[in-house]
């Protein structure tokens, strides 16, 4: 059984993991520093588990932030950086995948389910037979209340 | 010996399961014979797995390595607590702990559930026999967990050090109750869809059963996130693992089936989605257990390595999630829709809460599944990670959380949303207040703060508000009020709690997100180093060993803003079976808010210190513990006991007279 089947048996994805950024890596520049944060926030750590590589203390994940940070040092952009990452590593890089024909789906599920929802729910106030909805009977009342009070109420 | 007999004990309960699911399936027009047989059937089925699950355990405890399982994942110099909760920290073993928890729940239906119609009764511990076939013989067939070795061998190979952790012992039973318990919903689904008795009192039944599930699924997902958060050394606390969203996605629908079942006990609406939702709810369960189990999340090509129990899985699935949905096809159109009601009321702001679940469960369950399909059929590989969702999710539940404080305001059937509105005013100026006054004092650049903020202390106070409402303080004299506050249903304090437990959940992630600081940085004995206000002294540092483990050991000094100082212990071990390394952060309370100490690996003669600060951490989990136990107090409500209500109505019925 592999290291990796027992972290799925538990529902949890625990490495034991070290962690990451070191003080060597980091970048004298506080404001730059925080760009390779928000940079290496969303990208993957390509032999880990979903793990940002900020999150990881695999050498790979290294490599990257420190070419992050050279990048960064360069003068490039973050959009740049992420492009130059993305160019040597393909999309499976990027935690947040980039909208595009592949990802449309993806991205539109969301907002496609909520209106099928909302669809459907005004089909269903169609359907049903039109004619004043008055508040509650006093005969609905008493049994709600009934219920609501159950049977301990005094 | 007593390996065989669990062993034997296994087949024998699957045997049972197999013949209560026909008898059960075929038969259930017959009565209350066929109900006492197949109750007693359901306690055997537990007493026997039972017994299959305790042999393991023995083994495991008397370190049998003769018994593979115990061989590939105990070790005898293991502490005992680990060598129990090792049973179950393997496919095989976690399978078995599946089977018991699912019988377990079939024979708590056959001891409380004795005032259920009997065809009832029979339609449910008939499919529940069903499910129990079906999942032990997946057990004996492809994983079984009784396998023996020969020659024995003298020494084990360990459980993975991560897992030897309390939370191994706590996490995985908390969550498979949670989330096997929604096999109850399940099975009476298939009952009232076999039977076509679908009525308030089948949403009365169900009601508890998913009470008692929800409860269970949210505190072990809870416990999860907290052993991830100390555990994993490095503080986060949720990750949008596959893994984590297969357990998050029946929590979802779950949390919905509360909801909708709510509006079929008290108004006979929403019959048909309450139905849907409780397949569902037990279908995403099963998901969530054949993607971990089968490997395909692991990554799509290890599903190869081992076919069988993937494809096994996978038909299961099929079978029960397919012959389900089937079964709600045809059956679903003859039930008839009863209780209308406006858009304006209760039923339509329960009926907006589902639609948001509802849209969140398939939004989380496309963006898990997505690069799976994508990788298959094009071959490209994308990752879907923790921003989109963060953001996909985060933009479906704000709306819900901005109208979730009306909905307890709102009458049945027809409502006034003004007078809600009104009532809720002085909360909702106060809530804004304090998200803007906190943004400005905490100082941020992320916009999404305040808005988070403010709807962490806008649900908070709407569930204070439901209460205030409830017993009309200040419109009536006190003394009445605080007479009304006693005699409120439970039910009315568990939805407050329980929306006033979510309120404090997002406040936690909200300031956690926005105010943690940390600090990284390389230090020796003797040298300190400040964040946020703490001082970090760094006093010595040590090598110990442990039970079955070497630790470097630093020890800390920590003085807080206020003075007071507290000694912190973070360990790097080395485990001496394995040879992996682990990372035993130190974490000191202060407050809701944490302090937490890592102690890295060695960088040039010098130790790699982390530290953090993380403000109202505490509030994430002690917003969920508040959710669980509203969902156990209202549990505590006797109307809601299976059973009761029948006679109850006879009581009252006769006190009436």
């Amino acid at each position: 059984m592999t290291l990796r089947a027992l972290f799925m048996m538990v529902l949890l994805l625990v490495s034991p993991a070290v962690l990451a950024v070191s003080p060597n890596e980091i970048l004298p520049d506080a404001a730059l520093e925080q760009r390779a944060r928000d940079i290496s926030a969303g990208l993957r750590c390509l032999v880990c588990q979903n793990q940002s590589i900020d999150d990881s203390d695999a050498d790979l994940a290294r490599d990257l932030r420190v070419l992050v940070r050279e990048r960064l040092v360069a003068g490039d952009s973050n959009n740049e950086v992420e492009q130059y990452i993305v160019d040597r590593y393909g999309e499976y890089v990027l935690l947040n995948p980039r909208l595009g024909g592949h990802t449309l789906l993806l991205w539109a599920a969301a907002p496609l389910l909520l209106f099928v929802g909302l669809g459907l729910l005004l089909l269903a106030r169609r359907r049903t037979p039109p004619g004043p909805v008055e508040g509650l009977t006093a005969e609905e009342q008493a049994a709600l209340d009934a219920l609501e009070r159950g049977p301990d109420a005094r | 010996m007593s390996i065989e007999l669990g062993h034997f004990a296994l087949i024998l309960a699957f045997a049972i399961a197999l013949v209560s699911a026909i008898g059960g399936l075929l038969l259930w027009r017959r009565g209350e014979r066929l109900a006492l047989v197949l109750g007693h059937a359901s306690i055997l089925q537990f007493v026997l797995v039972a017994v299959a699950f305790l042999a393991v355990v023995q083994a495991f405890v008397a370190s049998d390595f003769s018994l593979a399982l115990a061989a590939n994942h105990s070790h005898s110099l293991k502490p005992l607590i680990f060598k129990i909760s090792g049973v179950w920290g393997n496919h095989e073993g976690s399978m078995l702990l599946w089977v018991l928890i699912l019988v377990l729940f079939g024979a708590l239906v056959a001891t409380f559930g004795r005032r259920l119609p009997s065809d009832l009764t029979n339609l449910v511990l008939g499919t529940q026999s069903l499910l129990v076939a079906a999942f032990a013989g997946f057990t004996l067939l492809t994983s079984n967990p009784f396998e023996r070795l020969s020659p024995a061998p003298l020494e084990g190979a360990d459980l993975n050090p991560v897992l030897q952790d309390i939370g191994l012992a706590i996490h995985p039973p908390l969550l498979y109750a949670g989330y096997v318990g929604f096999s109850i919903c399940f099975s009476f689904a298939i009952a009232a869809l076999v039977s076509g008795r679908i009525d308030q009192a089948w949403a009365r039944w169900v009601r508890p059963w998913t009470m008692l599930s929800w409860t269970f699924l949210t505190l072990g997902i809870a416990m999860g996130s907290y052993w991830a958060y100390y555990e994993l050394g490095w503080g986060g606390w949720w990750f949008w693992d596959p893994v984590e969203n297969s357990s998050f996605m029946p929590w979802l629908a779950g949390t919905a089936l509360l909801h909708s079942a709510l509006v079929m006990e008290k108004r006979n609406a929403l019959k048909i989605w309450t139905i849907f939702l409780s397949i569902i709810t037990f279908s995403l369960s099963l998901l969530g257990t054949f993607l971990v189990r089968s490997g395909i999340l692991t990554s799509v090509h290890t599903f190869a390595s081992d076919p069988t129990r993937g494809l096994v899985i996978l038909t299961i699935l099929a079978v029960l999630i397919g012959g389900a949905f089937l079964l709600f096809a045809i059956r679903s159109p003859s039930l008839r829709q009863g209780g209308l009601f406006a858009p304006i009321s209760r039923e339509g702001a329960l009926i907006l809460n589902n639609l948001f679940l509802a849209t969140a469960v398939g939004a989380v369950l496309v963006g898990t599944l997505y690069p799976l399909l994508l990788d298959a059929l094009t071959g490209t590989t994308i990752s879907v990670g923790a921003p989109f969702f963060n953001f996909t999710f985060g933009a479906l539940m704000a709306p819900l959380l901005l109208v979730l404080p009306f909905g307890p305001l709102l009458a049945w059937k027809r409502a006034d949303l003004v007078a809600a509105g009104q009532r809720l005013m002085g909360f909702a100026a106060l809530s804004v207040f304090l998200a803007i006054l906190i943004s400005a004092l905490g100082g941020t650049s992320i916009s999404m703060v305040p808005i988070g903020l403010l709807l962490g202390f806008w649900v908070s106070f709407g569930a204070i508000a439901e209460v205030i409402e409830r017993s009309r303080l200040g419109r009536i004299p006190l003394g009445e009020s605080l007479r009304r506050l006693r005699g409120l249903p439970r039910s009315i304090w568990s939805t407050a709690l329980g929306h006033f437990g979510m309120g404090l959940t997002v406040l936690g992630i909200v300031t956690v997100s926005a105010w943690e600081t940390e600090l990284v940085t390389t230090l020796n004995p003797g040298e300190t180093a400040e964040l946020s206000g703490y001082l970090v002294a760094f006093d010595s540092f040590e090598q110990q060993p442990g039970a079955n483990y070497v630790a470097d050991t630093g020890v800390f000094t920590v003085t807080d803003p206020g003075g007071e100082t507290a000694t912190l212990l973070a360990e790097r071990r080395t485990y001496v079976a394995s040879g992996m390394p682990t990372t035993e952060a130190a974490i000191q309370t202060y407050g809701l808010s944490q302090l937490y100490l890592q102690l890295g690996e060695p960088l040039e003669n010098t130790h790699v210190i982390r530290v953090w600060h993380k403000p109202y951490i505490l509030l994430i989990w002690i917003g969920a513990l508040v959710m669980a136990g509203a969902g156990a107090l209202s549990l505590t409500d006797r109307r809601l006991r299976v059973g009761i209500p029948q006679r109850a109505r006879k009581a009252t019925a006769e006190a009436a007279q």
